[in-house]
């Protein structure tokens, strides 16, 4: 039933044709010990840049606002979307490939990135990603002050000026980022767009790119489950993929839980009992988009009692589902350095944050639930628990990467909740176990399915129809949704 | 590279559109039932509150299909959720109403202004609190020690004994030990283990003495780090050489020493073999019983975080910063940027999680500086130091990120904890954060090794800066190149220098190694590799380097300033190129440049520090120039007045001139004017973002002062309360079209330049020595017959005393001139007889339009020859007669009126016995402030600062008064605080070239009370002991020696080296010992003073050492190694032998007549 829901639901068309095996089986339990196969990897597709690294004149331009003219970087294409800026003082690989990033234009406050260049796409013992937060750059263009054409770092392969090229992102370096968020900070995100080359043309204002019209959860989410097994516990959890970061992923995995994580619109609640526990992953964009996992979340709160959390995105679905709204906040919150005030023991977290949408905490039902954390900055919600079950949510990422650790104990009570209802049920039902069995395992994908951003698809066709001078303005203009 | 006007555009539209639209129409689309609720609600004041927070976090869409305007919002508001009662705030406060706070004591390397900075913050806290403060510190020249700060003053010495006075008469009931540095805190930690702390009741406020007592012993230290695994560099603490040698077998070379309860790395060094370790365990375990054996690990990257605590366990890092040369170097010594540039995000929250984790294991309330050695190449770490109080490091790091640190440190020390408190700049938020930056910060060092005889300028892990620059730019390269300028302005920016051994520079740390960088770099066409090779610089840094070096090469190949053009022009002005440095670069010059430059419309921005990147609006005025930018932040609409710093803390120019600026800049405000600071010195109070109006932390260059200048459309500025640095560039100030307030700079040029200053004195018949323009080297010989020798050289427009000597014949002159002559090429070199034993008067005084308004006369203790700066003054004079004191004072009126003085002056005058008479000779006179400003307004109780700010305004100027005619009953002495024990090598001796890094002061009863107090107060100080031996030295030419054992004879052992002045010696009567001398074997030499309790050495130089082996540089120099107080010049000996003789033995219980509050002294609180 579990398999056969994979492939109705979960399985789509995608890039990646051997995620999946198209194999039928019942839900036959497998040995506790058995660690899932990590033979297979996921075929990297051999990326060319998409651009060779443009240096010329760059322009970003907000739209009804300030115009301001720097130098490029990386590719050698135009884009537009959100503007959004983030104060954090570190770890521009890490916000980079944070999906909830993806379609935004990033404006790093700190004034110099690319120090210490970019790591490796380098996988762990667990098959994730060790330096990145997904494997590819999510961010459609970045907007830094001074960018280090050099990097020194013994970690670093790449430069990011390379990097964002080959990713077929535009960078422009050389503008006053403090302008640029006093502008936002005043006016709110606006949307943007960065233009290589010497030529502006104002007309094209229009041209601009609205994030907000796009479920970018869609965009995001695998296309289909995907496994990641602990070596370490035989905890299992269910996460709901609604662009999920890979630290989030690493942080129960190396907490002894192992993972398997669903597209963002699977009907949870049909399979959950089959887990420890349920996890929903952050995200990006307008929570709204997702009406379907609200729903799947609703009837998953009113079917099990095993522990729930969620984190940003999923912090917001779950107060969705809990009967709350969610508002847009004026600029968002991107940061390292925000203060959650825990309200159960009036400790304060320095918590690592990116989320544009906050949940209006005042219409969560009281009944059942109470704020957990609130921003001290400027009060809006951080966090929510539930009064009786084990059920909670943060809208700041205890995970951090980039960003502080502060809070990454959420993840250890987390999990101490899953081992504990793991042993409960057993109780109950002492055949149960959390673990998929091993042919399932075997047959999952190992990682994100159908995830690539649109920028790298377009290199990709490109360079599947050898038409390297095709101009990217257009590609990136209107991007081919393939997987829509 | 300009924004659009299309964005002016819009928001010339929005006000027409917020008119027509009611307010919710404009709010959130999707939520319209949310947001009346509030609004509609908003009257009770609970409904307010909560309206507030809900506007604040309820944003239109500000896009989608359709484009919505909303109105602007207040900005969000922490306040709001404060008031509503979830935090608790203020509960757990601690119950006390009388603090004492320590201070640090005179300034010296390893502990200089950051201590007046955090410790003025803490008394800030108090006072807002409503607690009275006591401040004990003998530091007269810092803005601490005013009453408009603490309560009540006490100038004595911050030692166990004389704090325990205090606590006796004052009764505090609480007490900080955290804001005066390592003196503060080892002067705490004694006092607690004599019980003294709980049997007066006093509370010890924030970190509690167990945790300082952990962060400081280095045992316990480990121990309790190995508590929570973090691991720190392998070490071994003894208490013998030989035990030392056995640790360093076991860990392996190269090895570490440090010594426990270290001032700022004092006894620590690096040993690469047995040999070099026992001489470096020998000298550490003299200062310290414990010292600690470690491994080394030179090459890897030093990193240090600023964290701070409360006692609820809310803890933040304010800070981190990492040092641009790898580990090895003192962190005081080490050029630093903050934030970390080179560190991933994994590195940096895994040592920031290290931090947090150890402060709160060793329960630190308050502030605490953590440093670490990261592995270049992987994950590995370790924990240097820990400082569990304010440090130098925590007020860089205040500077850099504007986060208040000492202010949050006390407050919380009161009980607060970091959510309850606001954000000191955003006034919106909360301090439990973390500040973002958007800007990078470089810090570089400023030593003065070449002033030193002998020193070794080997920089290593033992602090010799004597003070530091904060640079502040949006490239490293802006950053980097301003610092440079700031250290000192002869350098353009990145620049190289001439060595003998480039390579070896290289390799070796010293005070000139970025010189070398630049050498290697610019001229000798060294690669980024191999520069990496040689000093292991992390290569971004070199990379940065190599950036400016590119385009330096550019503009030298452009080759003409009008082959310039406005892209290369704004590209160089980007990476902090200076117009002189451009100018240098196409054989211009600066004015020229500069012309071109504005003609491109390049000009530099104004942008703000507020601890948020801009993320929330902050009021705050802590600014900053840059040229990577496009638009101000912030409007020039209060024309203010503009105060020039004093820059960069040096030997001759440190806090008393940051107290004039201070001062000048608070009587300017309370007479309702705008002010605006400009000073890039991290260690100052000039520089919290609280003094002026308007704070530019830049560089007091003619360049960055005339943009600001020009920017703000200035009222006028005020040169004169900085020291020599503003009053350098005060005449191309006017020039250009400032306004500059008091003395014209054509009158201060008249008296910088020797020539004219000795002819106006002659035509208004005020005696000089006698004095002679140099041209040549024939005419000199000449001259110096004539007046026959010795004759002083000397060149202009210095400070200091810097390249001036007393020269005895004729071979020394000829060698002279050519060195002086190269000091100042633009003006001529003057000399002057040199009048010896003659006494100096020190004349400090206000005028206003020429005429005298009040003045002060010191007189010096050591005969004149002794820089003024290193001299210990009177105040008032206890040998001069009334008829010297109005002779002085005409001379005082004279000169006000010749100059037409407007503001602060001061003058030297030397009084000579000439056949029957006593001649008054001016011989050095600054139409400026100088350091004894701060001393004479604090003993007269007059603030001279505050009526030369008068009278520079021309506004409420006071009529003439004559303080020195008020008698006294009184004596304040003010001693120099010399820092020798840290100049390795350096021949303890004064002469005209200053050597002193700061000063206190005393009061007394009469001179001897005064004096004695003085002299304790100097750092380390230990006075002789009754019974113990005493070792004697030096000239023998004059009866001086011979004075001082008359006073000593039976109560010490008197020991000399040399037969001569045994014999000389008992002449006067006594018996003296001879003892063995071992003069290359310090560990031999070592044991001699130990074998006969040497507790005092008088060794009465009349010269310079020549050389390392000569016996009385020996014997100086191993009293100051070995912290044996030393007295070298024979005044203050005498004046010393007489304080022991009147003094000792203590009465038991009696508190000393010097423990008096200063307002008892002078009778009133008037500053």
């Amino acid at each position: 039933m579990f398999a056969r829901q994979i492939m109705t639901k979960g399985f789509k068309p995608s890039l990646n044709p051997t995620a999946v095996g198209r194999l039928g089986f019942g839900n036959v339990r497998g040995l506790a010990t058995i660690t899932g196969s990590t033979g297979r990897q996921m075929p990297q597709p051999t990326r060319e840049r998409s651009t060779p690294v443009s240096h010329d004149r760059a322009t970003f331009t907000i739209r009804n606002g300030p115009i301001f003219h720097g130098k490029s970087f990386g590719a050698r294409s135009n884009t537009s979307g959100e503007a959004v800026f983030s104060t954090a003082l570190v770890g521009y690989p890490e916000s980079m490939t944070d999906p909830s990033y993806r379609g935004q234009i990033l404006v790093f406050t700190q004034p110099l990135i690319g120090n210490y260049g970019v790591p490796s796409a380098a996988r762990d013992e667990h098959g994730l990603l060790k330096y990145f937060e997904s494997p590819n750059i999510q961010a459609i263009g970045i907007v830094v002050a001074d960018a280090a054409l050099k990097y020194s770092h013994w970690t670093a392969v790449e430069s990011l000026g390379d990097w964002c090229a080959r990713e077929g992102v535009p960078a422009i370096s050389g503008v006053d980022t403090r302008a640029i968020v006093t502008y936002l900070r005043e006016q709110g995100s606006s949307l943007a767009r960065i233009t290589i080359g010497e030529e502006y043309d104002a007309d094209q204002d229009e041209a601009f790119t609205d994030p907000e019209q796009i479920n970018l959860v869609e965009k995001v989410s695998t296309k289909a489950p995907f496994h990641v097994s602990s070596s370490s516990g035989d905890l299992h959890v269910a996460v709901i993929d609604c662009g999920v970061k890979e630290n989030i992923l690493r942080s129960m995995v190396g907490r002894g839980a192992s993972v398997t994580c669903f597209p963002w619109d699977y009907p949870i609640h049909k399979y959950a009992h089959h887990f420890d526990g349920v996890f929903i992953s952050n995200g990006p964009g307008d929570p709204t988009h997702c009406q379907k996992t609200v729903y799947h979340l609703g009837k998953l709160m009113e079917k099990y009692n095993g522990p729930i959390m969620g984190i940003c995105l999923g912090h917001q679905l779950l107060a969705l589902a809990a009967g709350a709204k969610t508002i847009k906040l004026k600029y968002g919150n991107r940061a390292h350095n925000i203060p959650a005030l825990d309200l159960s023991t009036g400790r304060c977290h320095i918590t690592s944050q990116n989320h544009g949408y906050a949940v209006d905490i005042k219409t969560l039902p009281s009944s059942d639930w109470k704020e957990y954390f609130v921003n001290l900055n400027d009060g809006s919600n951080e966090g929510m628990i539930h009064t009786s079950r084990p059920i909670m949510s943060t809208q700041f990422h205890p995970e951090a990467k980039g960003g502080p650790l502060d809070s990454s104990f959420l993840f250890d009570s987390y999990l101490q909740q899953v081992a504990d209802y793991k042993a409960e049920q057993a109780r109950f039902e002492p055949s149960r176990s959390g673990r998929p069995n091993t042919l399932l395992v075997d047959l999952l994908s190992k990682q994100r399915v159908g995830v690539v951003p649109e920028n790298v698809l377009a290199t990709l066709s490109r360079k599947a129809e050898a038409a390297k001078n095709s101009t990217a303005n257009k590609s990136v203009a209107t991007p081919a949704a393939p997987a829509a | 590279m300009m924004a659009l006007p299309r964005g002016l555009a819009l928001r010339a539209l929005r006000p027409s559109l917020t008119a027509s639209c009611p307010k919710p129409a404009r709010s959130l689309s999707s939520l319209p039932k949310l947001l009346s609720t509030p609004l509609a609600a908003g009257n009770s004041a609970k409904a307010a509150t909560n309206s507030q927070r809900w506007l604040s976090i309820q944003q239109a869409r500000t896009f989608s299909s359709t484009r919505k305007l909303f109105e602007l919002q207040e900005a969000p508001s922490a306040q709001a959720y404060l008031a509503s009662g979830a935090i608790a705030s203020g509960k757990n406060l601690v119950d006390v109403t009388k603090v004492l706070v320590i201070g640090s004591g005179g300034l010296s390397i390893g502990q200089a202004g950051e201590f007046d900075y955090s410790g003025s913050q803490a008394i800030k806290a108090l006072k807002e609190a409503g607690k009275k403060s006591i401040l004990i510190n003998p530091n007269i020249a810092t803005i601490q020690t005013s009453h408009f700060l603490a309560d009540e003053v006490y100038y004595l010495p911050v030692t166990p004994e004389y704090v325990s006075h205090v606590i006796e008469r004052e009764r505090p009931d609480g007490i900080f030990l955290t804001f005066g540095g390592q003196t503060g805190l080892n002067v705490g930690v004694q006092m607690d283990k004599m019980g003294i702390f709980d049997r007066m009741g006093v509370k010890v406020l924030g970190t509690p003495i167990k945790t300082l007592e952990t962060s400081e012993d280095r045992d316990l230290f480990a121990k309790a780090l190995n508590e929570i695994n973090i691991p720190i560099a392998e070490s071994i603490a003894v208490n013998s050489v030989d035990t030392a040698l056995d640790a360093a077998e076991k860990i392996g070379y190269p090895i570490i020493v440090r010594s426990a309860y270290a001032l700022g790395g004092l006894g620590s060094g690096f040993a690469n073999n047995r040999e070099e370790l026992h001489d470096l365990s020998a000298r550490s375990l003299s200062l310290s019983p414990q010292i600690l054996v470690e491994k080394s690990l030179k090459g890897w990257k030093e990193v240090e975080y600023e964290v701070v605590r409360d006692a609820s366990n809310n803890c933040i890092t304010v800070c981190n910063m990492e040092n641009f040369d790898p580990l090895g170097i003192h962190t005081g010594d080490s050029i630093v940027v903050a934030p970390s540039q080179t560190l991933s995000d994994e590195e940096y929250h895994m040592l920031r999680s290290a931090a947090i984790d150890i402060v709160r294991h060793l329960g630190v309330v308050g502030e605490c500086n953590v440093q670490y050695a990261l592995q270049p190449d992987g994950l590995d770490y370790r924990v240097i130091e820990v400082n569990a109080r304010l440090s130098r490091s925590s007020a860089l790091a205040s500077k850099a990120t504007g986060y208040p640190l000492a202010y949050t440190a006390a407050k919380i020390g009161l009980g607060h904890t970091l959510p309850e408190l606001p954000n000191a700049v955003t006034k919106t938020t909360t301090a439990n954060f973390e500040p973002s930056l958007d800007y990078i910060v470089t810090k570089i060092p400023r030593w003065d090794l070449s002033k030193f005889a002998h020193v070794k300028r080997d920089i290593g892990s033992s602090m010799k800066s004597v003070g530091e620059v904060m640079a502040i730019g949006r490239t490293f390269e802006e950053s980097i190149q301003k610092a440079i300028r700031q250290v000192d302005p002869q350098f353009l920016g990145f620049q190289g220098a001439k060595f003998d051994d480039l390579d070896f520079e290289l390799a070796n740390p010293s005070d000139r190694r970025w010189l070398a960088v630049g050498q290697a770099m610019l001229h000798e066409n060294y690669t980024v590799d191999r520069v990496y090779d040689l000093t292991k610089i992390d290569k971004w840094f070199l990379y940065k380097l190599q950036n400016i070096v590119d385009k330096h090469r550019e503009l030298v190949g452009v080759g003409s300033l009008f082959g310039i053009t406005r892209d290369i022009m704004s590209s160089a002005k980007k990476m902090g190129f200076s117009d002189k440095q451009i100018a240098g670069c196409v054989n211009s010059t600066e004015q020229e440049v500069r012309a071109r430059r504005k003609s491109f419309g390049i000009i530099p921005f104004v942008k703000k520090i507020d601890t948020l990147a801009a993320e929330f609006p902050a009021d705050t005025n802590y600014l900053y120039t840059t040229y990577n930018a496009t638009t101000h932040d912030v409007e020039f609409d209060t024309h203010g007045i503009v105060i020039l710093g004093s820059g960069v803390y040096r030997i001759g120019s440190s806090v008393e001139f940051d107290w004039c600026a201070v001062s000048c800049t608070v009587a300017l405000r309370e007479m309702g004017n705008k002010t605006i600071m400009i000073n890039y010195n991290p260690e100052t109070y000039s520089t919290d973002f609280d003094t002026a109006d308007k704070l530019y932390f830049e560089e007091l260059s003619y360049e960055r002062v005339m943009d600001i200048y020009e920017l703000e459309s200035a009222a006028g500025v005020v040169v004169s309360v900085g020291g020599q640095l503003p009053q350098n560039i005060a005449l191309k100030l006017q020039n250009n079209g400032a306004r500059v307030l008091g003395t014209n700079p054509e009158d201060i040029d008249r008296a910088e330049d020797r020539h004219k200053f000795s002819q106006i004195l002659d035509s208004i018949g005020v005696d000089q020595p006698a004095w002679k323009e140099l041209t040549s080297v024939k005419e000199a010989r000449a001259f110096a017959e004539e007046v026959s020798y010795p004759v002083l050289v000397r060149p202009s427009y210095v400070l200091s005393g810097a390249a001036m000597s007393v020269i005895r014949n004729e071979a020394e002159l000829e060698a002279k001139l050519l060195n002086a002559s190269s000091v100042s090429p633009d003006h001529p070199v003057v000399i002057t007889k040199f009048i010896e034993g003659a006494m100096e008067i020190d004349v400090d005084a206000v005028a206003s339009n020429g005429n005298l308004i009040v003045h002060a006369v010191s007189e010096h203790v050591e005969a004149a020859g002794v820089h003024s700066g290193d001299a210990t003054l009177v105040l008032p004079p206890v040998t001069l007669d009334e008829e010297t004191m109005s002779r002085v004072k005409q001379i005082a009126e004279k000169v006000a009126k010749a100059w037409k003085i407007t503001g602060p002056f001061n003058m030297q005058i030397i009084k000579a016995t000439e056949g029957n008479k006593v001649a008054l000779k001016v011989i050095e006179c600054n139409l400026r402030a100088s350091r004894s400003f701060p001393f004479v307004s604090k003993v007269l109780g007059t603030n001279f600062i505050d009526i030369a700010t008068k009278a520079l305004i021309n506004k409420d100027v006071p009529a003439p008064t004559d303080l020195m005619a008020v008698k006294r009953d009184y004596v304040a002495t003010k001693v120099a605080q010399f820092s020798w024990t840290r100049l390795a090598g350096a021949d303890p001796y004064l002469g005209v070239e200053m050597a002193s890094t700061g000063e206190v002061a005393c009061f007394g009863k009469d001179l001897v009370e005064a004096y004695w107090a003085s002299l304790q107060s100097t750092m380390n100080f230990k006075v002789p002991k009754l019974g113990t031996g005493l070792l004697f030295g030096g000239d023998t030419g004059k009866g001086d020696l011979k004075a001082v054992v008359k006073f000593l004879a039976p109560k010490y052992k008197l020991y000399a080296v040399s037969p001569a002045v045994k014999a000389h010696l008992e002449e006067a009567g006594v018996s003296v010992e001879l003892i063995e001398f071992p003069k290359t074997d310090k560990r031999k030499l070592r044991e001699v003073f130990q074998k006969y309790d040497i507790s005092g050495v008088f060794n009465l130089a009349s010269a310079r050492a020549k050389s390392l082996v000569d016996e009385d540089y020996v014997m100086r120099r191993n009293a100051v190694d070995f912290n044996v107080p030393l007295f070298m010049e024979p005044k203050t000996a005498v004046l010393f032998a007489q304080c022991l003789s009147e003094k000792l033995p203590l009465e038991e219980g009696k508190v000393p007549g010097e423990v008096k509050r200063w307002s008892e002294f002078i009778g009133g609180k008037p500053l």
